[in-house]
């Protein structure tokens, strides 16, 4: 019986483990990425953005310098701000700095990953893949669930 | 007689209070205006989504929700087009009026057909606009409608623009903005006040 119970509790451990994986970090090296998603796209709408949060655990500074994906034409690096009632929507082609300790957020309303030429339309629940390459840290492919159109953040941080 | 006297003075203090504060309204809102005959005017001639031709008479008979925005948007466009959507689900039969456009400040690339996809599935009730650039021109011009187009890596750009949504009564004057990701409260509170006065 007991040998039963903590056979039952391993399965649940296996079981258990893919959903924390799922919903947990991507580590590579000192670099964790967390809540990465992206926004379904309305038709005809050719670019897309993708959002994650990006941790430096490291003692030096590391830099995102590229972001590619076989989904779009092109796969850029952006800033986007508010100045006044004006948004403005700039391309950061040194990538952004990731400093020795700290958080860097790409989150709806700045820092965000660029999807230009869409190859296909974002469908909510489906999953683009994005391949981010730091200075440092070197490559890592990132699966961005795709939310609804004007999401701010993945389904585990809804309704913020 | 002393009290009666009392409410006089009161009353009259009123009447200046009432004054000051539509002179002040009245300074406020010229300051608004950048263009001569008011803010929100001018003369244009538009396409909608269906390729029908639309003036400026386009305001005038109903309350409207106007936004500046483009298909190559990678947010505040589908965001803001999403919020109008539920706006209108909010309202629901106390909004049956309300109107909204999206015009284009990309009409180069923002074709009838490019935008009759894009607004419809978002709903019914926004109406895409474009025209040629002269006149997408002109109408920001009248709403003080910033737009520039910004280089990008390659052949490709993208757009600054005006991200408010200008409100305007059924006679076309404006009426104020809800700002990018107002909090909806807020901004069905705008809607509703809205409603109420056209």
């Amino acid at each position: 019986m007991i040998r039963l119970l903590s056979a039952a509790f391993a399965v649940a451990l296996l079981v258990a483990t893919p959903a924390l994986a799922h919903n947990g970090v991507i580590h590579l090296g000192p670099i964790n990425i967390s809540v990465p998603f992206t926004r379904a796209t309305l038709p005809n709408a050719p670019v897309g953005g993708g959002f994650l949060t990006i941790e430096n655990t490291g003692t030096e500074a590391d830099r995102l310098i590229s972001a590619t994906s076989t989904v779009a034409g092109d796969t850029q690096i952006h800033e986007m701000k508010m100045e006044g009632d004006v948004m403005k929507m700039r391309q950061l082609t040194d990538g952004i700095e990731i400093p020795a300790g700290e958080t860097v957020e790409l989150a709806p309303g700045g820092l965000h990953i660029m999807f230009l030429d869409l190859n296909q339309p974002f469908v909510e629940g489906e999953t683009v893949t994005v391949t981010l390459t730091f200075e440092k840290a070197g490559t890592v492919d990132v699966p961005l669930p795709v939310m609804a159109a004007a999401a701010d953040g993945p389904a585990e941080h809804a309704g913020h | 007689m002393a009290a009666l006297k009392t409410v006089r003075i009161g009353l009259w203090v009123a009447v200046v209070a009432l004054g000051l504060t539509a002179a002040a309204a009245a300074v406020m809102l010229r300051q608004q205006q950048p263009a001569e005959g008011g803010f929100g005017k001018g003369v244009y001639s538009l396409v909608d989504q269906n390729g029908a031709t639309l003036d400026q008479s386009m305001f005038v008979g109903q309350p409207t929700a106007l936004f500046f925005g483009f298909t190559h948007c990678p947010e505040v466009c589908p965001t803001t087009l999403a919020e109008m959507t539920g706006w209108f689900e909010a309202l629901g039969d106390e909004g049956k009026d309300l109107k909204a456009y999206f015009v284009s400040v990309d009409p180069e690339r923002d074709t009838p057909a490019v935008l009759r996809e894009y607004v419809s599935w978002v709903s019914d009730r926004i109406t895409g606009i474009t025209g040629t650039p002269e006149e997408i021109d002109k109408i920001a011009k009248a709403w003080g409608v910033h737009y520039e187009r910004i280089p990008l890596e390659g052949a490709d750009y993208t757009m600054d623009h005006t991200a408010s949504v200008f409100l305007l009564d059924a006679k076309g004057e404006f009426q104020g903005t809800i700002a990018y990701r107002e909090d909806s409260a807020v901004a069905l509170g705008k809607l509703r006040n809205l409603l109420a006065k056209s």
